[in-house]
């Protein structure tokens, strides 16, 4: 066998980012996927919610009542289209989508402004809809009585009660631009190196490299190296863009979000130089990484919840480098948590990597057979 | 290039391939001296890529021995492999880098050092015409050119055995002139090259020769002596209506094979079975008048003799 050589390894190194530069569609879509998705996924989490249809239910009927009513449709979050006059009209309005909230003022309104554990008044609200869900929460955590107070300064505490229907589970919206860094690099890392492995095959590159001392882990390190440093610069996409339009804040160490994103790297990585070795054409390289890349988005938590997801997809689901690396992200991002307690999570990528580069390496042969 | 060494460049013994039921490479044996230019001749699916395949140690043999440049292979193929070159059948350089840039490439994968690189790829480049598109890309040379980078390539670390497939299959004629004499260049300097062709006047060029057919080595030798040894007659058929002729003689016996060659034609036929008259009577007997007379044997005789005598041959047998 020939001496590792680093002359070799960068010799991959620099024609594959010579390739790159030139291979105008994937350097588009190295910085166009995590823009395009941010904005995406970006527009769904918009906090600033304005404008929302709503019906009143007003069956107090008190000064107050009316001056709550004016209050809220002050803040423009919701028009408040319908005023009704029974319950079960509320129902068929949220049915047909006429709106997305209705505010039921009940007859003992007065009485439970005076009693601090009662709610004052209920919201419902449509909660198969994100965004009218988060506008619905953000006022939940204003009081009624501050939103009366320059009125009746005298007038105890008393809630918002919001009713989550459809979708009693909720979601921090703020969880997604963190996990859309896991989402970004899962897709674009296993794809583009699944691909630029078969490549060299399918265009007959191979035929000749192997013939020359060129190693496996040469070749293979080479080629995937680029990847490494597209990755980081992804990840720095994503959150950049996420600080600046969405407001995400960082409140973990930047160091350990690095070393998050650099582990996952490498384990996205060695999957789809697993995966290079299954595949016999680029475009069946593609299909494969698809295949590992919908449940990743589906079960690691994502998408739902996970601890509503039924036993087996959870266990199936800790087998996926996504599921472990947005634990990671979310904790250090929005829970200011440290490797300290989130070290489980990084052995489990590591775990996965190493598993994969050593199929990896049990199925490449310097051979054609 | 190596001290002068007796043993041959490359010897294999019952070399066999299989993939599945088919029986790719059937008990070759192989012989091929130092410094000389030796070519595998046979038509598509001969066994002609799988056989240098497996002498390069890029495929498993399924049975048999191989030796090249004093290795045993495919065990000791790592070393072998900065010794050997390999021009594949298809171009396996980068379309997408330029000329100077594939061979920078192929020179830092040689582990060549940067200032020896520099002076080997400038030296190739002025060998092969390629000097004034060393900033084109690969994919946008005309075959010919696309044929002599991927020559300076496969020679660039100066290797003492170069195994081209099919160089010349997709070059016009005037490049693959240029291209042999590129390679007999190479002989000269002491470099073994073993040549794979589907082209008869390329396969006569070569100072010896196997002819593969369906996997197994219908012959080999130097082409002179093949031609000279043909066991067969070769007769030129004048007359009127050339396929007409060809028609009349295709159940004639000792008739091995027939082709037309412009307004005549070319009659192969096995030794004593069917002279210049017995051909003449059977022409007369279907209302052809021909003249027929013996022709000196080319190469293509050779090979029609080669890969048509094991059939008759089981034929006889039966």
């Amino acid at each position: 066998m020939n001496a590792f050589s680093p002359r070799r390894l960068w010799a991959i190194v620099v024609k594959e980012l010579r390739q790159l530069r030139r291979d105008r569609l994937t350097f588009a879509m190295i910085v166009g996927i995590p823009t395009m998705q941010l904005l995406l996924f970006g527009y769904a989490i918009n906090l600033d919610v304005r404008h929302l249809d709503a019906a009143v239910l007003d069956q107090a009927h008190t000064r107050n009542a009316r001056e709550l009513v004016a209050e809220l449709a002050q803040s423009q979050v919701f028009d408040f289209r319908y005023r009704l006059d029974s319950p079960a009209q509320i129902d068929a309005l949220l049915r047909e989508g006429r709106v997305s909230a209705a505010l039921v003022i009940p007859r003992d309104f007065e009485r439970r402004l005076a009693d601090r554990d009662r709610a004052a008044v209920q919201m419902v609200v449509d909660g198969s809809d994100q965004v009218v869900q988060q506008a619905a929460r953000q006022l939940a955590g204003l009081s009624v009585t501050t939103l009366l107070s320059p009125l009746h300064a005298a007038v105890p505490q008393g809630q918002v009660e919001i009713v989550n229907w459809y979708n009693p589970q909720r979601r921090a919206p703020l969880n997604t631009v963190p996990s859309l860094i896991g989402v970004i690099l899962t897709m674009t890392m296993v794809l583009f190196t699944a691909m630029a492995l078969v490549r060299e095959r399918e265009r007959g590159n191979l035929e000749f490299l192997i013939a020359t001392p060129l190693s496996p882990l040469e070749l293979t390190i080479g080629k995937v190296l680029p990847f490494v440093g597209i990755g980081l610069v992804q990840a720095t996409l994503v959150l950049l863009l996420g600080i600046a339009i969405f407001g995400v804040p960082v409140r973990g160490s930047l160091v350990d979000l690095y070393v998050a994103a650099l582990v996952f790297i490498v384990a996205c990585l060695a999957l789809g130089v697993f995966l290079s070795t299954l595949a016999k054409s680029q475009f069946q390289a593609m299909q494969l990484a698809f295949f590992t890349f919908l449940p990743q988005i589906l079960l690691s938590g994502f998408m739902f919840p996970f601890g509503g997801m039924p036993r087996a997809a959870q266990w199936l689901a800790e087998t996926f480098p996504l599921t472990h690396f947005i634990r990671l992200v979310r904790g250090i991002v929005l829970r200011a948590a440290g490797f300290a307690d989130l070290w489980r999570e990084l052995l489990a990528l590591l775990a996965f990597a190493a598993v994969m580069l050593t199929l990896a390496t049990l199925r490449f042969h310097k051979r054609l057979d | 290039m190596n001290a002068p060494d007796e043993r041959p460049a490359i010897r294999a013994r019952g070399l066999t391939r299989r993939f599945g039921t088919l029986v790719a490479v059937d008990a070759l044996d192989l012989v091929v001296r130092r410094g000389e230019v030796y070519g595998f001749l046979g038509p598509n699916g001969s066994g002609k890529s799988t056989t240098i395949r497996m002498l390069c140690g890029l495929l498993l043999p399924s049975a048999g021995e191989i030796e090249v440049l004093g290795h045993r292979i495919p065990q000791e193929a790592e070393a072998l492999k900065r010794s050997v070159g390999y021009m594949t059948q298809r171009f396996a350089l980068y379309d997408d880098l330029t000329v100077g840039e594939n061979l920078h490439f192929v020179a830092s994968v040689h582990d060549l050092a940067r200032a020896a690189a520099k002076v080997r790829v400038e030296a190739l480049l002025r060998r092969y015409a390629l000097a004034g598109m060393r900033n084109q890309l690969a994919g946008t040379l005309s075959g010919g050119q696309r044929q002599r980078l991927a020559l300076a390539a496969a020679v660039l670390h100066e290797p003492a055995l170069l195994f081209l497939d099919e160089p010349t299959s997709a070059v016009d004629p005037q490049s693959r002139r240029e291209f042999w004499d590129s390679l007999f260049e190479l002989a000269d300097a002491g470099t073994t090259l073993l040549v794979s062709t589907h082209y008869m006047d390329e396969a006569e060029r070569c100072h010896r020769l196997a002819i593969l057919d369906r996997g197994r080595l219908a012959a080999d030798g130097n082409p002179r002596a093949l031609m000279d040894g043909l066991p067969g007659q070769t007769f030129l058929v004048e007359c009127a209506a050339p396929r007409a002729a060809q028609q009349a003689l295709a159940g004639t016996p000792g008739v091995l094979a027939t082709a037309q060659i412009g307004a005549s034609l070319r009659v192969l036929a096995q030794d004593g079975a069917a002279e210049a008259t017995a051909l003449q009577r059977a022409l007369a007997a279907a209302g052809i008048d021909a003249r027929v007379v013996p022709t000196p044997p080319n190469l293509e005789d050779v090979f029609v003799a080669a890969t048509q005598r094991p059939r008759h041959a089981d034929g006889e047998a039966a």
